[in-house]
């Protein structure tokens, strides 16, 4: 048996955007645990509700995270529409759909590229990045920003996206779809990318679900569950089955999310073409909300659940935000028992950590 | 259309059988989507979701919790509850025991203590 | 600024920011806007950077950190701040663990407005950083030249 010591993770590191602090419990060259410490970003957020009224809340929830941005302000505006028992006219559900899809594929590439930038392929991450902003041109299109929108409200949307264009978003992703056809040739098929993720970080499909993880980390576990099934919004209206890998390993969680953008893009696409005629983007809301639900939504890094409760005042008692990288952190603790000390910047990122949301 | 999930389902339950409905709930295979605490009506109470990942329901489990009562962890049973557990001590002040990895009110390591609890009502 | 006579190296740090501006950061340094071509390259190594760009406010937690990593820094040192909440706190102020901006613990020499701060206001507080990094080095070049003094200036 080796010497056990401890090397601090973070919260500044090369591989990490984002602050977040492990505790590496290491014994030679492997790690036998992994205590996480959090609160580097933690400020607060859920407190506001105090301070601002419900209506305006929609905008500190979207900022829970600039990545994510438009579906917490969605999952948010959501929840209290149910809370109140609001019914949201159909052509916004059609629009948040649309957007929600956008800012997956914005998402997942970001991601890859973090995790090409992480086992050092320096070139893949310019590619994905490159790509990538052609999505953030489309959403700042349509909405006026790059990471914050801003165009949700309790009770619709505020902008609509008139067809021409719709028209020049489906340019978009078909354009997107094949520059990313040729990226994921790398991606997926590489010799030096397979050696690098297979078989490596293996979370089983019984820990998985033991652990409590969401999304593609789930996903790639080869749980098939997938929180658009629910049938919120215009899910309901589209066709798709979540995608799930049984390999369980780094190169799976890869997999999946290279997938998911595939998923995303024909989701946006038949959005478009089943595009309700009505136009009514919003329905007055006048009441002050009491009650209180719980609504989950899948976002780009899986399930997040979104509390709410009113008192019948405009301020509400209490918001609460789970987001997935909570969920996903425990499943990350455990894939880290045993990893290889030089493999730990690269687990990290395989579960997509979204640290400021994780924190809020 | 047709694939509609079933609505949330919110049972209110005592702090006594908090652990057995946890086991039943474990044993059914669910996932527990959420814990959180809330204050309302000078009460702190408790609510923890579990999720159905084949029909996608939702059944949460609610406590109303006394004074400074005290609550014990469901850690024991869901081992990944901890940091759930350790939010709710240290942002709302609630008493849990023997919590499996227990940051003593260090998770976020705020200054203030209990933010969450309306103010003139933190314990001595 | 006239000309570029130096490559000043550039550490990001996130303090307390929601992503929104990180990823504006990161996206200045990819190709489509490559804020690399004014000469700076991205570091993640304190010691050896001379820019500090910081986004997001500063909480209880990383107080420490920030000030500990701008004390790692070598003299001359520029910080720029990214986004309001790196500016003054910003929609979080009023949250029980934000402290404010970046400069309630070190000096911040300029700050970049907005809510995620656009690419291009970042490069251009970046191009503000470079030149005034130059004026900065010449001027600690000349105190050292004169007499070794040239720790005393810029804090």
């Amino acid at each position: 048996m080796g010497k056990r010591s401890v090397i601090p993770f973070g919260p500044q590191h090369p591989v990490l955007p984002e602050p977040i602090h492990l505790d590496l419990v290491v014994e030679d060259e492997k790690v036998v645990e992994a205590i996480p410490s959090v609160g580097f970003v933690h400020r607060g957020l859920e407190s506001l509700v105090t301070k601002k009224d419900f209506n305006t809340m929609a905008y500190v929830a979207e900022r829970t995270c600039g990545i994510c941005s438009f579906m917490h302000g969605m999952g948010y505006c959501e929840c209290v529409e149910n809370m109140m028992g609001v019914e949201v006219p159909i052509r916004a559900k059609f629009l948040r759909t649309i957007w929600s899809e956008m800012s997956r594929v914005h998402s997942h590439l970001l991601w890859l590229g973090l995790l090409a930038d992480g086992f050092g392929h320096e070139n893949l991450f310019y590619q994905c990045w490159r790509i990538r902003e052609r999505i953030l041109d489309m959403l700042e299109m349509t909405t006026g920003g790059r990471c914050i929108f801003s165009v949700n409200q309790v009770g619709g949307v505020l902008k609509d996206i008139p067809d021409d264009m719709l028209k020049s978003i489906e340019e978009a992703i078909t354009d997107i779809e094949a520059e990313l056809k040729v990226v994921q040739k790398t991606l997926l098929y590489d010799y030096t990318v397979k050696s690098r993720l297979c078989g490596v970080g293996i979370l089983t499909k019984e820990q998985a679900h033991d652990l409590g993880t969401v999304g593609p980390f789930m996903r790639a576990s080869g749980i098939k569950s997938d929180m658009r099934l629910r049938g919120y919004d215009a899910y309901p209206y589209l066709d798709f089955e979540p995608i799930t890998s049984d390999d369980c390993d780094c190169y799976a969680r890869c997999d999946v999310r290279t997938r998911e953008i595939f998923q995303a893009i024909d989701l946006i696409r038949q959005a478009i073409a089943k595009m309700p005629s009505e136009t009514d983007l919003a329905v007055q809301v006048k009441d002050k909300p009491s009650g209180e639900y719980f609504m989950r939504v899948e976002q780009p890094r899986g399930e997040a659940v979104y509390y709410t409760k009113g008192n019948g005042s405009m301020f509400l008692d209490r918001m609460r935000i789970r987001t997935p990288t909570f969920a996903n952190l425990p499943g990350l603790c455990e894939t880290l028992k045993g990893a290889d000390l030089a493999d730990v910047g690269l687990l990290v990122i395989t579960i997509d950590p979204c640290v400021s949301c994780t924190e809020r | 259309m047709d694939n509609k999930c079933p609505e949330n389902v919110l049972e209110v339950i005592q702090t006594s059988e908090l652990l057995v409905k946890v086991m039943e709930k474990k044993k059914q295979g669910l996932r527990l989507a959420q814990a959180c605490a809330a204050v309302t009506e000078g009460h702190t109470q408790l609510s923890y979701s579990f999720a159905n990942d084949e029909d996608f329901g939702l059944t949460t489990l609610r406590i109303v919790l006394e004074d400074n009562e005290e609550v014990p962890s469901i850690t024991e049973i869901i081992p990944y509850a901890f940091f759930y557990e350790n939010e709710m001590k240290e942002l709302f002040g609630v008493n849990i025991k023997m919590i499996n990895l227990d940051y003593n009110n260090k998770l976020y390591r705020i200054e203030e203590d209990t933010p969450f609890l309306p103010k003139g009502k933190e314990e001595a | 600024m006239a000309k570029v006579s130096r490559s000043p190296w550039l550490l990001h740090y996130d303090g307390s920011s929601c992503n929104g501006c990180d990823i504006e950061v990161l996206a200045c340094l990819t190709p489509v806007y490559d804020a690399e071509r004014l000469g700076i390259i991205n570091t993640g190594d304190p010691m050896q950077a001379d820019i500090f760009l910081i986004t997001g406010g500063i909480n209880t937690q990383n107080q420490a950190v920030v000030k500990q990593l701008y004390d790692q820094m070598p003299r001359p040192k520029v910080v720029v701040a990214v986004g309001v909440c790196a500016c003054t706190g910003g929609i979080f102020k009023e949250c029980y663990n934000i402290l404010g901006g970046a400069d309630t613990v070190i000096p911040v020499d300029i700050y970049v407005p907005g809510c995620a701060a656009r690419p291009q206001a970042i490069i251009d507080g970046i191009v503000k950083a470079v030149a005034l990094f130059q004026q900065r080095s010449e001027e600690h070049d000349r105190l050292v030249k004169e007499g070794g003094k040239g720790a005393a200036v810029n804090g």
